[in-house]
Formats: C-alpha cells, sequence, structure tokens
C-alpha cells in the first residue's frame, strides 16, 4: 500500500487502554494514516467534533461511558465510518453495535493485518460511490444495471433474489452484514428472524460463485453475526 | 431370681436420659412452696438467694412482690433489680415483669415471685409460668414462689374447702418437673400469730382475711395438702431413682391409667382427680375421648375443647378414638395399651331412658374389662345444676320446619290412602306408611324421624284401623300389628339417622384423609422451595378456608421478613415479633393461644426433624376443634417435612459447591500458573532478545513467530476460562438458530487451518443434510475443540474424519482420528475438568473436553468417546433438534 494514500485520513482512536491505544497508533501510522487519539467518552466526543477524523475506532468498554451509548451519540451526526472494538465477544453485543450504526467490529484480540483490511475497507467504501456498476472480485464480476454476474467470464444463472444478495454482500464488500440487516434489505422487514431463507440462499449462491463451496473465499460467515463479503 | 427381672425398661431410661439432657441446657426450677400466702415463702427466696449471692453468684431480682413486709423489704437491698416494663393497657398503665431484659442480662439465677401470677393483656405470655419456662429455657435458673392452692389439680379441692374460686392456676406439670421444691411450712398458730401481730397484711385486711380464708380449719387443709403434695414429690422421686438403679423394692409401677373424657363438664373434675390418683398411685395416665355418631352442639364442643386444654396441662395423654361402640373402644385400647386402671365418671341420671342407658353401659364395660379395675367416680351436686341449664336433648337439634315438613309429607301420604282405602284395605297402609317414615330418615335428623313415626303410627290407628275415628283397637292381631309398626318405624328411623351420621364423620375423615393425601402428591412433584410454597397456601385455602402466609428461615436461623411481597396478609411489626417468637421457641402463638393472644393472626411453627424452617401465619375466623387442629398439624407436618427436604438438598448443593469451587480453585492455580507462566516467558524472552539485540532478520522474524505463538496460547487459556466460568455459572442458554453444517465445519476448519495443515480432513456430510436449530457460536466452539485435540494428540497419522448426519430427531457429529485412542481406564474421565491424559505433551488445561460437554448438554444434547477398533479415537456428539421442513426457493 503506499503511504500516501492515506496521508490525508484522519483516524481518531478512543479507548481506555493505553497500550491498545499505542498498538494501534503504532500499526495504523507506519501505514501512513494520521492518529489522534481519546482515552475517554467524553474526550472522544469533543475529539470527533474538534478534529472531524475519516474514521473512528471505538472501544466498547469505555469507563466514564457506555461505548454503545456513544456511538448513538456519534451517529446522531458522525455519519463516516465507525468500526468498533471490543474484548466483549458476545455476538449479542457486536450485533446491537452494528445494528446502532458501527460499519465493522474487531474483537480483541486481533491480528493487525485483520485491522488494517477493515480500516481500509471502510475508508474505501466511502470513496467507492455507489453509482460504480462493475464489481470486480477475482474472477467473479458483477454488472449491477443489467443484474447478471459472471464467473470466469461465463454467466451465472442467478435467481433475482439470489442476485438482490449477491449484489448487496458484494457492495458492502469487507464489510460485515448482520442477518437481520440482510433480510430486512432482500426479504423485508417480515422476514426479520427467518434466518432459514438467509442460510438457503447462501448456500445456494456460494456453489454457483465459489470455486470450493466448502472452503468459501468470497462469502464468509462470521459466526452468530452475519456475512462478510471478502474484498 | 433371674438377673433380668431387675432390667429397666430401655424405653424409660431412655426417656430419663433425654429429660436429663433436656434439663442440663435448661436453668433450674426452684419453687418456694406454702400452703397460703403469709408463710413467708418470698422471706425464704430471698434469704436464700442471699447465701447464693454470698457464694459470688450472678444473682438478681427479676420481679418482687414484697406487700410492704418490713422484714422483705430490708432484703430486697443489695440485690440488683430488673426494672418492670410499664405499658399502656386501654387507659390505665400497667407494669409487668420485663421478659426481654432478663433474658439480655442473663444472670445466673433470676428471682420471679409468684408463679400462678395472671399477665396484663398485651404481655407475650397470658401466664407467668410461661414466662418463666422461657428464662428457664434460655439458660438461666429461677427461683418462685407457689401456693398449693394454685396448683391446677388441687384448685378444685381448694375451691371446696374454702368457698374461694381459685382462677390463678398453673398446670401441674411445672410443679413435678420442677428441680428443687422448698416447702415452707409453719403451724396454722403461727400463721394465725403472724397475721394477727400484722406481718402479712395490715392489722385492717388481717381481720378479714381471717375471717374469710385464714380460718383455722382452712389452714389445717390446705397444710396437709402441701405436704402431702411435697410428701408424694419424695416418694415419686425415690421411686424413679429405683426404678432407674434397679433397686428391687416395693414396686408401685406398672400401673397404668386410662381416664375416660367426655365432653361434660364433669369430666373436668374428673381429670383433676385421676390425675391426683395417678400421682399417689405412681402410675402414668392417660385419657381416652370416644367420638361416636353423637352430634355435640356448640356448648359441649366449647366444654370438649376445655377438657382437652386441661388434659394438655395436667400433662395427661390425650387420645382420640372414633368408634359408635364406647365400651369396645375404651376396652381395646386399653388392652392394648396394658392398661391396669380404668377411671370413668358415673353419669347422671335424670331418667328411666338414662338409666337403662347408664345401666348398659355399666355392665357391659365390667364384662368387657376383664382383669381391669375399675373406678368410677360420683357426680357432683353443684356441676349437675350448672350443668342442667345447659341441657338440651342433643338428638333433637333439627330445625323447626324439619318437623313441619315430615309431619306434612305423612299427613299427605294418609289422606292419598284414606282415599284408596275402600279398594286396597287399611293393613296395607301401614306398609305404605312404613315405607314414607323410612324414607323421610334419609333427609332428616333423628327427632323429626320420631315425630314421623308417632305421628303415623297414631293416625293409622285413628283412621285406619277398625272401628275408625277412634284410637281403640278391636282385633289383637291389629294391636300387634300397630305396637310392631310403631317399633319398626322408630328402628328405621333411628338407626338411618345413626348411619347416616356415621357416614358424615366417615365422610369428613375420608376429606382429610383425602386433603393430605393430594397435599402430599403435590409436594412429592415439586421442587424448590417456591413452589412448596405456593402448593401449601392454595391447598391451606382450600382445605381449611384459610389465608396464610409462610416466612421461612434464613441462612443465620433467623425468620427472613424480606419477603413482603404478599398482599394478602400483611404482618404489622408486632405480628413480625410474635411470628419470631413462635420460630424461635417451635410453639405456636398469637390469636387463639396462650402467648400474645392480642395479636391478629395465629403462628404455627414449621418444625422439622432437624430444624426450624419457619413459620406460617393464618387468619384464623374461629378456633379449630379437635379434630381439625390434628389434620391441621398433620397437614403443616407434611408442608414442613417437604421443606426441611428442599432445604436440606439446598444446603447440601451449596455445601457441594463449595468443595467443587475449593477444588476448581486449587486445580486452577496448580494449571494456571504453569500454562500463564510459559508462554509469558516466552513471550518476555524473545520480545527483550528483540529489544537488547540486534539480530538478523531471519531470526527477528522466528523470535516475532514465537512470540504470536505464545500469544496465541494465552488467548486460547483465557478463552477456555472464560467459557468455563460462564459453564460454571450455569448461564448458559444456546440461542438456536438455523444452521448449514456445512458452514459451521468449514468455518472450523478454516480457524485451524495452521493445525489442520499436516492432515487430511475429510469432511463428510451427506447431500440431504438438512438445516438444523443449534447455537452456531457454541458449537463452533465445541467442535474447533475436538478437532483442535485431534490434531495435538493425533500428530503423525494422516486422517482426520468429520462426520455430520441427521437420524430421527437428532444431529450427530463425528470426530474421529487415528491416533494413539484412550487407555480403557481413562475413557471414563476424560470430559472430566482438568482432567489431562496421562502422558500428554505440555500445553492444555484439560479443559476443552470439559467445555465441550458442557455447551453440548446445554444443547441437551450428549459426547461419546470411544476408540476406533484400527486405533484412534471418536468422538460423538447427538443433540435432539428440529430441522427445516420447508421449502425455499
Amino acid at each position: 500500500m503506499d503511504q500516501n494514500a492515506n496521508f490525508q485520513e484522519l483516524i481518531l482512536i478512543i479507548d481506555d487502554e493505553v497500550q491498545i491505544r499505542r498498538l494501534l497508533e503504532i500499526t495504523l501510522s507506519s501505514e501512513g494514516y494520521k492518529i489522534t487519539e481519546a482515552a475517554t467518552g467524553k474526550e472522544g466526543l469533543v475529539a470527533a467534533a474538534t478534529h472531524n477524523p475519516s474514521l473512528i475506532i471505538l472501544d466498547l468498554g469505555l469507563p466514564d461511558v457506555d461505548g454503545s451509548e456513544l456511538l448513538k451519540k456519534l451517529r446522531e451526526w458522525f455519519h463516516k465510518p465507525i468500526i468498533i472494538l471490543s474484548v466483549r465477544n458476545l455476538e449479542a453485543d457486536i450485533i446491537e453495535a452494528l445494528d446502532n450504526g458501527a460499519d465493522d467490529f474487531l474483537a480483541k484480540p486481533f491480528r493487525t493485518g485483520e485491522l488494517l483490511a477493515r480500516v481500509r475497507s471502510a475508508l474505501r467504501k466511502r470513496q467507492v460511490a455507489s453509482e460504480i456498476p462493475f464489481l470486480t472480485f477475482g474472477s467473479l464480476t458483477i454488472d449491477l444495471p443489467n443484474h447478471i454476474a459472471r464467473k470466469n467470464g461465463e454467466i451465472i444463472k442467478l435467481t433475482s433474489t439470489e442476485f438482490s444478495l449477491l449484489a448487496l454482500l458484494a457492495q458492502n464488500s469487507g464489510r460485515v452484514l448482520t442477518h437481520q440487516s440482510i433480510l430486512k434489505e432482500i426479504w423485508g422487514f417480515g422476514y426479520i428472524g427467518q434466518t432459514q431463507y438467509l442460510r438457503v440462499f447462501v448456500a445456494q449462491l456460494r456453489k454457483k460463485i465459489e470455486d470450493d463451496p466448502s472452503k468459501p473465499k468470497l462469502l464468509l460467515t462470521e459466526s452468530g453475526i452475519g456475512y462478510r463479503f471478502q474484498e | 431370681m433371674d438377673n433380668n427381672d431387675f432390667r429397666p425398661d430401655p424405653d424409660e431410661l431412655l426417656a430419663s436420659l433425654k429429660l436429663e439432657e433436656e434439663k442440663s441446657k435448661r436453668g433450674k426450677l426452684k419453687i418456694f412452696f406454702g400452703m397460703c400466702a403469709g408463710v413467708g415463702k418470698t422471706y425464704t427466696m430471698l434469704k436464700t438467694a442471699h447465701a447464693e449471692k454470698a457464694k459470688n453468684n450472678d444473682i438478681v431480682i427479676g420481679y418482687i412482690e414484697t406487700h410492704n413486709r418490713k422484714e422483705t423489704n430490708e432484703l430486697v437491698e443489695g440485690f440488683e433489680v430488673i426494672p418492670r416494663k410499664n405499658f399502656q393497657y386501654k387507659t390505665a398503665m400497667v407494669q409487668e415483669m420485663d421478659l426481654d431484659a432478663i433474658i439480655a442480662r442473663k444472670p445466673q439465677i433470676v428471682i420471679v415471685d409468684e408463679l400462678a401470677h395472671t399477665n396484663a393483656p398485651g404481655s407475650r405470655h397470658s401466664k407467668r409460668f410461661q414466662d418463666v419456662r422461657e428464662i428457664l429455657d434460655s439458660g438461666i435458673n429461677v427461683y418462685t414462689t407457689l401456693n398449693v392452692q394454685h396448683l391446677e389439680s388441687r384448685s378444685d379441692t381448694v375451691s371446696q374447702i374454702t368457698g374461694i374460686i381459685i382462677r390463678e392456676t398453673i398446670p401441674d406439670e411445672i410443679f413435678e418437673t420442677a428441680d428443687e421444691i422448698e416447702v415452707i411450712d409453719l403451724t396454722p398458730d403461727e400463721l394465725l400469730q403472724r397475721m394477727a401481730e400484722g406481718k402479712v397484711y395490715t392489722q385492717e385486711r388481717s381481720k378479714e382475711a381471717v375471717a374469710n380464708f385464714f380460718r383455722k380449719g382452712n389452714i389445717t387443709a390446705l397444710r396437709e395438702m402441701a405436704l402431702r403434695l411435697v410428701a408424694d414429690r419424695v416418694d415419686k422421686q425415690l421411686h424413679d431413682y429405683m426404678q432407674l438403679k434397679r433397686i428391687k423394692g416395693p414396686w408401685k409401677s406398672g400401673l397404668h391409667l386410662l381416664v375416660a373424657v367426655s365432653h361434660t363438664q364433669q369430666s373436668a373434675r374428673l381429670l383433676r382427680w385421676a390425675k391426683n390418683l395417678s400421682y399417689t398411685m405412681g402410675g402414668d395416665l392417660q385419657a381416652i375421648y370416644v367420638e361416636t355418631a353423637y352430634k355435640l352442639n356448640s356448648r359441649e364442643k366449647d366444654q370438649l375443647n376445655k377438657n382437652v386444654t386441661l388434659a394438655r396441662q395436667l400433662g395427661i395423654k390425650l387420645r382420640f378414638v372414633t368408634n359408635s361402640d364406647m365400651v369396645k373402644a375404651i376396652v381395646d385400647f386399653a388392652q392394648k395399651e396394658n392398661i391396669t386402671h380404668i377411671i370413668i365418671g358415673k353419669p347422671r341420671v335424670r331418667n328411666l331412658v338414662n338409666l337403662l342407658r347408664l345401666s348398659n353401659f355399666l355392665n357391659k364395660l365390667i364384662r368387657y374389662s376383664g382383669n381391669i379395675d375399675l373406678y368410677i367416680l360420683g357426680s357432683d351436686i353443684q356441676t349437675r345444676e350448672k350443668f342442667k341449664k345447659n341441657i338440651s336433648f342433643p338428638s333433637f337439634t333439627s330445625k323447626f320446619h324439619q318437623y313441619l315438613v315430615t309431619s306434612f309429607i305423612i299427613i299427605i301420604t294418609a289422606l292419598i290412602f284414606f282415599l284408596l282405602t275402600d279398594y286396597i284395605g287399611y293393613q296395607v297402609v301401614s306398609f305404605a306408611l312404613l315405607f314414607v317414615v323410612s324414607i323421610l330418615a334419609f333427609f332428616f335428623g333423628r327427632g323429626p324421624i320420631l315425630l314421623a313415626a308417632t305421628l303415623s303410627a297414631m293416625i293409622w290407628d285413628y283412621f285406619f284401623i277398625p272401628p275408625p275415628y277412634t284410637l281403640h283397637v278391636d282385633r289383637p292381631e291389629d294391636m300387634l300389628m300397630l305396637i310392631m309398626f310403631f317399633i319398626i318405624a322408630l328402628l328405621n328411623g333411628v338407626l338411618t339417622s345413626r348411619i347416616k351420621i356415621q357416614e358424615m364423620k366417615i365422610r369428613v375423615r375420608e376429606e382429610r384423609t383425602n386433603a393430605l393425601y393430594q397435599l402430599t402428591k403435590e409436594l412429592s412433584t415439586a421442587t424448590g422451595v417456591e413452589e412448596v410454597l405456593s402448593i401449601a397456601k392454595n391447598d391451606i385455602s382450600k382445605y381449611f378456608k384459610l389465608r396464610s402466609r409462610i416466612l421461612l428461615r434464613n441462612e443465620s436461623n433467623q425468620l427472613d421478613f424480606s419477603s413482603q411481597n404478599d398482599k394478602e396478609i400483611h404482618l404489622s411489626g408486632n405480628d413480625l415479633s410474635v411470628a419470631s417468637w413462635t420460630f424461635q421457641h417451635s410453639a405456636k402463638a398469637g390469636k387463639n393461644t396462650d402467648t400474645l393472644p392480642s395479636c391478629n393472626f395465629t403462628f404455627y411453627p414449621l418444625k422439622g426433624n432437624q430444624m426450624n424452617l419457619g413459620v406460617i401465619a393464618v387468619q384464623q375466623v374461629k378456633i379449630f376443634t379437635q379434630g381439625e387442629e390434628q389434620f391441621w398439624e398433620a397437614f403443616i407436618s407434611q408442608i414442613s417435612g417437604k421443606l426441611e427436604r428442599e432445604f436440606l438438598r439446598n444446603m447440601a448443593r451449596q455445601a457441594f459447591l463449595l468443595t467443587e469451587s475449593d477444588k476448581l480453585y486449587k486445580t486452577l492455580f496448580n494449571s494456571i500458573s504453569h500454562e500463564l507462566r510459559i508462554p509469558v516467558a516466552t513471550i518476555m524472552g524473545a520480545s527483550d532478545s528483540l529489544l537488547s539485540t540486534h539480530h538478523p532478520f531471519e531470526v527477528q522474524n522466528e523470535l516475532s513467530q514465537e512470540i504470536f505463538k505464545a500469544s496465541k496460547r494465552l488467548n486460547r487459556l483465557i478463552e477456555n476460562l472464560l467459557n468455563m466460568s460462564r459453564l460454571e455459572s450455569g448461564r448458559i442458554t444456546p440461542l438456536l438458530d438455523w444452521c448449514d453444517i456445512h458452514d459451521l465445519i468449514n468455518k472450523v476448519a478454516e480457524n485451524l487451518r495452521d493445525e489442520l495443515a499436516p492432515f487430511n480432513l475429510h469432511i463428510v456430510i451427506p447431500d440431504d443434510m438438512p438445516f438444523v436449530k443449534i447455537d452456531f457460536g457454541l458449537m463452533e466452539q465445541v467442535l474447533h475443540n475436538l478437532l483442535y485435540n485431534a490434531t495435538q494428540y493425533a500428530l503423525g497419522s494422516e486422517n482426520l474424519r468429520v462426520k455430520a448426519f441427521f437420524d430421527n430427531g437428532f444431529l450427530t457429529l463425528q470426530v474421529m482420528d487415528r491416533g494413539p485412542g484412550f487407555q480403557r481406564n481413562e475413557l471414563p474421565l476424560i470430559f472430566n475438568k482438568f482432567y489431562r491424559v496421562e502422558g500428554s505433551k505440555a500445553g492444555g488445561t484439560g479443559l476443552g473436553l470439559s467445555i465441550a460437554k458442557g455447551f453440548v448438554e446445554a444443547h441437551k444434547g450428549t459426547i461419546a468417546v470411544e476408540n476406533r477398533q484400527n486405533g484412534g479415537a471418536k468422538f460423538t456428539i447427538k443433540i435432539p433438534t428440529e430441522i427445516l421442513q420447508e421449502e425455499i426457493n
């Protein structure tokens, strides 16, 4: 990655643990990001308003305010990506944060490579205008306006629901989508909770787009949370 | 003679040991006993107390009544006096002994004057002897004073001698079980002399007293009574001693007395007399009440209750027996209990019927009692007269309109047959009337039936038997028939109504048995204290029509008042203190009892075999009858029993958890400290090396790898510990959601990519594998642990196999390796916490498999392990699950 490409990007880290902040700072600045830090929720809120960062990495376990409350407050006006960082790897917390407007999550302990990938995709998502009609993932290309997906140049036969699902995931590639948000988006409000639909279509989609459906490389499962389309 | 003949009865021995043991825990009671007021009991008591004080014993005055006698007043000085408690009763201020202050002060000996005193209303106990009992129970010795006339069994006789009714009495049991009795004796002349000198009362009152109570004849009689009582006591003690020490002597015992009690006032006297007799004879005494078909009216019920209470106060064991044949019931019981003497009262004879009945009763009793002696106590004029006013012919308790209805029906029947008499003849009419009387007997009491029988006989005679319209009967066969008619009608009616009453009693009994059975059944299936409480509450309201509230003990053996969530019965602070008292003393208290009767609720203790469980408060509308009380006690003892089992089970569980957590803690400490130290040492060493030395890139890389590995190992440990603690706390509830098994296994395989690298992993899933409902996260962890273990222990082998299929409602997951497998004796142990296979390599805490087991069990599933035929281990998980039936396209 070209360091200059990230030159303007300012990332706000809100975490009370000095060591974690230090680690994030080293890792991210080595990739060319500018960093600003906050140790408490209040400081974080002020810093977000002052510096208007391109992305916020927010720890859910803060000493002064509840992280999910802070998230809601931030989301009232802050529309750029927020990545949740949490030692709580309980699915319920993560799902709640995602439903409250977080873009992605990382459970501590995490691999730095993973962190960077999440940050990159979150930032790029913002850059990529949704109008871009063609998406390419390795041998898979998706022609959004024409509702056509190709693998190795050959058209894949997809039902309209399958295509909608693929398009939704692909447009949010690199980012986790919760089960419920996908159900809501593709099937509508009445289908929230009906995860069996999702399972069936994900399995079908995998058979059609993956090289080896038993070792998915594109459509990945986030245990208990949702799916992520790999970039 | 054979030595065995002197052997004391083991039961008796046990009883006396138990009594001694109980006594040693309790305080000792010393009674200064006299024939009447003025003999110097209080004076002697204080003298004795001074002597004790001189021996450095801690002795205080709880309550003293000096009657302003100069000598006595002087003796009080030098003692600590516990201030009396003042409290408001209605408009007056009253003073009573401060029971709680005495118990709190806890001296060695407390002086409490006038044992027979009746406390002012609003005190905890209605009688002072109850206060004294409580003091004794708390381990404090008591000195007290008592006059002979206050003994329950003597009060009657004293009343007879002196003509003064004694209201303040104490149960004989207190006197009998007192540890020491000191009799204060004075000759009547000396006493009168003292009175004359004004040493007892003021001159004025003395004269009055001498005229009324303190006549020389009276005093002599009272003196004799007091001295005899004490002599008897000495005698009894000697006897007890001989019995205990197997001294052969003139045994008086072997005497077992039985007194038959009825619902009459006379029985009260009978009880006292029997008590005296048994005391003098040195035999034990029981009482029996026979419940017959006879229906008690409310006054008789009251008297019966009084008699029962009296028996209890006198320390007589009273048995209730139901039998329509009174003689048979008494004799049967007597034979069973080896009774040697039966005591009965001579019933009042008012008329011929009663006389017949009495002689019949006595004859039968004499005939059947065999070698058992009979004592028949004469009736007493005074009580008889009092009683006469209370008399009502109990059989005729039926309401007035019942008489009207029966008469009306007889007349109608007669009228109908009168019209038919030309066709069917007059004789048949008798059968018709008889038939009607028999039918009526099913619906009406004895009185109306007697009336119906008489009426129908007269109607038949007057209107039907020729010559009609006269009572005269011409033909002798008609006369015979008329007499037979009357007798049959009567018998019919009486027998039927008796059967009816008997039936009713049986039904009540049946209902009670049934209720108890229901309760037992419901309780047997109940789990947890909460459920037991709700069953208890429901059944009490169902069978007793009472609102109730149960207060339970807490861990520190106090009543727990915190559960104030009950809307039905709200207990005030005062009520709660009564509840506490009930709990501590395991005796009932509150309304309709001797203790704190001013309270609105009645409190019964819930007693278990090993501990007191709590208290049940009920709002009693009326006092229980004897039968109801027994039923109630049986009922709450069932509840207590169940509650105790629940409590004990909880305690056992807690104890188990405690030892478990202790064990866990120790193992954890040993295992974790090692497991933590290794990766930490690696990280420290490697990073230190990176910091201090400039290594070539390859070495740097290798060191970083080591750090990374060590931190992964640490992370795994932490994950395991967190999962274990989640399991331990029981907070695991699987969030079931539809799951594609392919997805699950692929995910686990992906996470373990590095570890699986040296193996060939075969995933076997049938094509028609349905979606199942499981908790993805938990099962991922389970599979992860199993597969990770396989990669660690089957290292060097090639193939690993994960198999999944659905069969008959169960999801089966299998993980198979070709490693060394397990030793046969290890197979049952490997799911245990911290269990590690012998000789297993370093790294690992022995938690992985127990976590897997816990998570599978959270799914209500099972996990098993076996060795494979050609080597290796096979883990099989079976989880009950629903599958996706609907077609989705």
